[in-house]
């Protein structure tokens, strides 16, 4: 993975000094909240229901043990024990003081991280494919062009006061796992007729109040161009995107607007104009950064084989590991939405996202001793072990198992995406984490039986929680005082992305979690062969499920 | 009851005036009238809150009770870690 040369670590230590100084000057009272206020977001630090909320970005979802050790040990050292990991591949703490923030982000300096651009109206944290690399349905690691991307971001100049956020996600693979799509740009690397390796760009996608799916803009970019061509698709947007009204200043509405060919014709224009002023950074520098990505010291000759003979061993290996591309080896999603047993047989979910600091050090120390010192954080607020070799699958198996992190639930109704929502968010109009537990208490021994479904809950419009990509989705809403929820189906983040629809009327707490229920129901009534929720959903459309939920 | 509430500046501590000074308890607070805003600027001015306003609220059996879930959420703490709440006794069906 990416190592910090010293102008990256001297950045990022100039930015602890910087705003030690300013938090000194805040408490002194030299520095008001209204001046304030614009640079602790710089840095991450939002004001949120209960104390500061720090996000520390996660570049392409990607850490070392140690910097995985490190989120284990803030956690512990300075907020309460533990650490939400986000859809946006970040993670977030929630009882954060403002006088301790500078020490937090000089221990993240420590070890080559920090909260930087993970707030405000910039270039946001690049995310990725969290199998980047591991997965032999790729075409190339993107993660290159992914810290291509960051280097070119970070700080950058033109782009730190955009009309509002923006988000980038580069893939590699026709299977989107990072909602490449719902981005702002997504970038896939592609290779065209001529076999030469290059980028397709999909601009002005997005999800929150007006969710689009970002159109094709251009098929093909060659590598060598890939920072000129996002750069004029920056500066059109920065030209012309509409600052006058937060609610239409994405670069969505502006695509939509213009209409793509319009959009594409300037961006052109734009491109044509950069090209004559050469700032594409040289291709050393990329050749440079792909050393860093090199594979690691993969054993050959492996076997494949496992023995399967322990069942819930079994389940987790079918459910929650995926193929890797060098033989005897696999990847190894860890659930952080689990679902305990009670002694009297009852079922307790876990808040998704949620690890203790004990545990993310548990998984520091995995991903230490059996996937080459690497993890990642998934945009389903999962965690990734990349690289482990199957023989040592059943040993890790059960160190999850003993530190609670071994839930067979990948992609399952249980595998809940869930915002913070009104428990923790200023923005929430309602809760998200309370739903989440009592869909999946509801529909944890269904689970298997119903196979994958993407459930995505967000507690307001701005759609942290994915609810426009889930299969099925769930918007909370603020009725008159009281939480609503309405009810989504039909969305996907995937190659297939598609925006679910609303079914009908909201549900209060209980209603919304019986409505699932029917939802699943319906499909499993329903279900032709091997197909999963979304495909029977799209085979027999809306009125056969609003017939059962409302009927 | 207008109550005033806001975020301590140094630890962000959710905060309750109580006539006098801040506190970390809800049921400390004072009915504030039309006297709120003086109170504010000078404890904004003075950096010992931040971000203080007027909230609605009514004293019930059991305490203040803010009239907004979002207030009451703020109040005991996030439904799902009442653990971590400052109220022993906070239950969802409480804060709810």
């Amino acid at each position: 993975m990416y190592l910090y040369d010293h102008y990256d670590q001297a950045m990022v230590d100039a930015r602890v000094a910087e705003f030690r100084d300013q938090t000194r000057r805040r408490i002194e009272g030299t520095l008001s909240e209204e001046k304030f206020r614009p640079l602790r977001l710089q840095n991450g630090l939002y004001l949120q229901l209960h104390a500061y909320m720090l996000r520390v970005a996660v570049p392409y979802g990607t850490l070392s043990g140690a910097q995985m050790k490190m989120l284990g040990d803030i956690a512990d050292k300075y907020d309460r024990g533990y650490g939400h990991f986000t859809t946006r591949q970040n993670i977030q703490y929630n009882w954060i003081k403002l006088e301790d923030t500078p020490d937090i982000l000089a221990d993240l300096a420590s070890v080559e991280m920090h909260a930087i651009q993970t707030s405000g109206n910039c270039i946001r944290n690049i995310s990725a494919d969290q199998y980047a690399g591991a997965t032999a349905d790729e075409l190339i690691d993107p993660r290159p062009y992914a810290e291509l991307l960051r280097q070119w971001s970070s700080f950058h100049p033109e782009f730190l006061a955009l009309p509002r956020k923006f988000k980038i996600c580069v893939i590699a693979s026709d299977t989107d796992r990072a909602a490449m799509r719902l981005h702002d740009i997504g970038i896939q690397i592609v290779k065209n007729e001529a076999g030469e390796i290059g980028a397709a760009f999909y601009v002005g996608g997005g999800m929150g109040r007006t969710p689009f799916i970002a159109p094709l803009v251009k098929a093909f970019v060659p590598l060598d161009e890939l920072i000129t061509y996002s750069e004029a698709c920056l500066r059109v947007y920065n030209r012309y995107g509409r600052r006058d009204n937060k609610y239409k200043a994405r670069i969505k509405i502006l695509v939509h607007e213009l209409g793509v060919d319009e959009y594409r014709r300037q961006v052109e224009e734009e491109f044509a104009h950069l090209q004559t002023l050469a700032i594409e950074p040289p291709l050393a520098e990329l050749e440079r950064i792909k050393t860093f990505f090199a594979d690691p010291a993969y054993e050959a000759g492996l076997s494949d084989d496992l023995d399967l003979s322990n069942p819930a061993f079994a389940a987790w290996v079918k459910n929650n590991t995926a193929a890797h591309k060098t033989p005897g080896y696999a990847i190894v999603n860890i659930s952080l939405k689990p679902v305990k047993t009670l002694a009297d047989g009852s079922k307790q979910a876990g808040i998704p996202g949620d690890a203790t600091g004990e545990q993310i050090r548990v998984m520091a120390d995995l991903a230490k001793t059996y996937s080459f010192d690497e993890l990642r954080v998934t945009h389903t607020q999962n965690i990734v072990l990349p690289h482990v070799r199957k023989a040592d699958l059943f040993t890790v198996w059960e160190k999850l198992v003993a530190a609670e992190l071994a839930e067979a639930n990948l992609d399952k109704i249980t595998d809940i995406i869930a915002c913070p929502g009104l428990d923790y968010c200023t923005l929430a109009n309602a809760r998200s984490i309370p739903v989440a537990q009592k869909i999946a208490e509801r529909m944890a021994d269904k689970a298997e039986e119903i196979g994958e479904l993407k459930l995505k809950i967000s507690g307001c419009i701005n759609a942290c929680g994915h609810h426009h990509a889930g299969h099925i989705g769930i918007l909370g809403v603020d009725r008159k005082g009281l939480e609503n929820y309405q009810l989504l189906l039909g969305g996907c983040e995937g190659a297939d992305t598609s925006l679910g629809k609303i079914v009908g009327p909201g549900f209060d707490e209980d209603g919304i979690v019986g409505a699932v229920e029917k939802a699943t129901q319906v499909y499993l009534a329903n279900k032709e062969g091997e197909e999963r929720f979304l495909d029977t959903y799209r085979r027999i459309g809306m009125n056969p499920f609003k017939e059962a939920i409302y009927g | 009851m207008k109550i005033i509430t806001g975020n301590d500046l140094k630890s962000g501590a959710v905060t309750w005036w109580n006539g006098a000074a801040w506190s970390l308890h809800v049921n400390d607070a004072v009915d504030m009238g039309d006297e709120a805003a003086a109170v504010i600027a000078a404890e904004e001015a003075a950096r010992r809150v931040n971000g203080a306003y007027v909230i609605e609220a009514e004293q019930t059996a059991d305490g203040i009770r803010p009239a907004h879930i979002k207030e009451r959420i703020r109040a005991l703490g996030p439904t799902v870690r009442l653990d971590l709440s400052l109220d022993p006794t906070a239950t969802p069906d409480k804060v709810l």
